[in-house]
């Protein structure tokens, strides 16, 4: 299956991933020839089967509901680009 | 012997004998280091002050007489285990600056036992490959060749436990990364039964894939590692909450009664000879030690894992590097228009080709009309994939496949070719996708480069693993090979 220019900016958009036009083009070819690859699995049949999601299942984990200590604020926000009192500091989502 | 060259068992016991202080075996591992590191780059960062400072402390735990295996011995983490307050940087520019503050859980474990850090391991970037190529920062060298690779993700962890610039490493696997490097580089490397180990504090890449594991000079050393590492964490819901046994109680060397099988897709076609060859010789000397085994064992949905696993993980992955946003920690793009436009150029320039490619994947796996078709269609193949391994073990003990199917191969061979990069994981990634454990140790050589040998067992079978690595180690000395740097 060959991905279109289009398809491949509408991926992108979708993973807010920006890509230089070399890089557009490269995952064109690239990424058509893997899924063709990959077109090897609709020869299997899995009518019927179920999907595993995790390979050791466990029971829903509960815990209790108790407060424990968190990281200190100043701590978290040491490795924040940009802050402000005490905040995560980001750019106007509303124009 | 140089101390460097030292195994965990070997250094403990000087240790306690006080013939050597930590002090002294952490110098000698520095001095390695500076010696072969221009050479091997298996490092991001070297942390020598924290480790002479460490050494002192473990050297004082040893007087007073409260030393465990573990304690005053060097160690190198890879570098997408958080460790407070030493950069980890995920092999990406995206985390170039990231100082964590806090321990994952195998840290905590390491540092109650006087750990001895002497740095991080460089990586694939985000464990994203099979050649540590694909780190930013630069590509690791194999000992045994320096114009090969280690292999990776854990390349620098393997490449590092090699080369004698540390005892001993952890690494992470998520489709291969610490068996398939520890083939490449001669050394043994063990993966965890899924949730065996905490994944608190392991940069995600693939949740439902990824375990923490040892990197060693051999078995008994794979073992005290282990001991250490594995248990329940209330921080990692999907860790069990079952007893972690000793498992240095489990290295006899001694195979009778147990029941081998060797199935025939992993002697695949595209398979070095020389592999199949040290693969053939390894498998007669397990009969020799009093295993029994099956030649004509058969899980004929393993041509199809490939396939599944290049969908499942990059799915996860899409997923879990969507939080790189460069608001809360990490790259930031300054130069921006907009909010949207600042995480799509944060993402642009932070993340490098192989994690790019990976978010594409899996975005399109998920993404509205494309999702049964691929996505769901591979967590079935992963039903079938489980279910194919739990009848095997119905008859079998454990099973035995080479770890790749090549030996090492040349820098920049494969980085250009996503594809036959991915085949080099063709071995080891049908065990990620099962949950099940499996253990890579010295096979033999082939053409003076290492063979990796994969003993595959039922969920939570560490201690037969360890069994049979350890019976194979006895009566041979590929591990005693030392690299020619």
């Amino acid at each position: 299956m060959k991905l279109s220019r289009e398809m491949v900016q509408h991926i992108a958009l979708l993973a807010r991933l920006g890509l230089s036009e070399a890089e557009l083009e490269r995952f064109m070819e690239q990424l058509s020839n893997i899924l063709e690859n990959f077109e090897t699995l609709q020869q299997v049949d899995t009518t019927n089967v179920e999907p595993t999601a995790q390979s050791i299942a466990l029971e829903n984990v509960l815990r209790d509901d108790e407060t424990l200590p968190s990281l200190p604020a100043a701590e978290v926000l040491a490795n924040a680009p940009s802050q402000e009192e005490g905040h995560f500091k980001v750019r106007a989502v509303l124009e | 012997m140089e101390l460097c060259q030292l195994t965990i068992h070997q250094a403990a016991q000087l240790l306690s004998r006080r013939e050597i202080s930590s002090f002294e075996l952490t110098q000698a591992v520095l001095d390695c280091i500076r010696e072969v590191e221009g050479k091997v780059r298996a490092f991001v960062t070297v942390t020598e002050d924290l480790a002479l400072q460490q050494a002192k402390a473990a050297d004082q735990r040893i007087k007073k007489g409260e030393a465990t295996p573990l304690t005053g011995i060097p160690a190198l983490i890879k570098d997408n285990i958080c460790t407070k307050g030493v950069r980890t940087t995920c092999g990406s520019r995206m985390l170039e600056n990231f100082i964590p503050p806090y321990d994952a859980t195998v840290m905590e474990k390491l540092n109650a036992c006087g750990i001895v850090m002497v740095g991080k391991a460089n990586m694939d970037e985000f464990a994203m490959g099979s050649s540590t190529e694909h780190s930013a920062f630069s590509p690791t060298h194999n000992p045994w060749d320096l114009s090969r690779v280690p292999g990776g993700s854990s390349g620098g962890s393997a490449a590092a436990v090699a080369g004698h610039e540390t005892i001993y490493a952890l690494g992470s696997d998520t489709g291969g990364s610490i068996r398939q490097p520890a083939g490449f580089c001669n050394v043994v490397g063990l993966k965890l039964t899924y949730g065996r180990v905490s994944r608190y504090g392991l940069v995600a890449f693939a949740s439902s894939l990824d375990q923490i594991g040892p990197l060693t000079k051999d078995v008994i050393d794979c073992a005290l590692v282990t001991n250490v590492i594995a248990g329940y964490d209330p921080r990692d819901s999907t860790s069990v909450p079952y007893p972690v046994p000793d498992y240095t109680q489990s290295l006899v060397p001694d195979l009778h009664g147990l029941r081998l099988g060797v199935p025939r897709e992993y002697l695949v076609s595209g398979m070095q000879k020389g592999v199949e060859e040290v693969m053939r010789s390894a498998i007669s000397r397990l009969k020799e030690l009093g295993a029994e085994i099956d030649w004509e064992v058969s899980l004929p949905h393993t041509p199809y894992a490939l396939a599944a696993y290049y969908i499942i993980a990059p799915s996860e992955a899409s997923a879990n590097l969507a939080r790189y946003d460069g608001v809360k920690y990490g790259f930031s793009a300054s130069e921006a228009e907009s909010m949207w436009d600042a995480m799509q150029r944060t993402k642009q320039f932070g993340f490098g080709p192989e994690v790019k490619r990976r978010i594409m994947l899996g975005t399109y796996a998920l993404s509205a009309g494309y999702y049964d078709a691929y996505y769901l269609k591979a967590q079935k193949m992963r039903t079938l994939i489980r279910k194919e391994f739990d009848q095997a073990f119905e008859k079998f003990d454990a099973l035995i496949t080479p770890t790749s199917p090549t030996v090492p191969f040349k820098i920049g061979e494969k980085v250009d070719d996503p594809l036959q990069m991915y085949l080099s994981d063709v071995c080891t990634l049908p065990i990620n996708i099962a949950g099940v454990p499996a253990i890579s140790l010295p096979g033999g050589f082939a053409d003076g480069l290492p063979v990796g040998m994969q003993i595959i067992g039922k969920p939570f079978s560490e201690e037969t693993l360890l069994r049979i690595a350890f019976a194979y180690e006895q009566a041979t000395d590929w591990h005693k090979r030392k690299p020619p740097i």
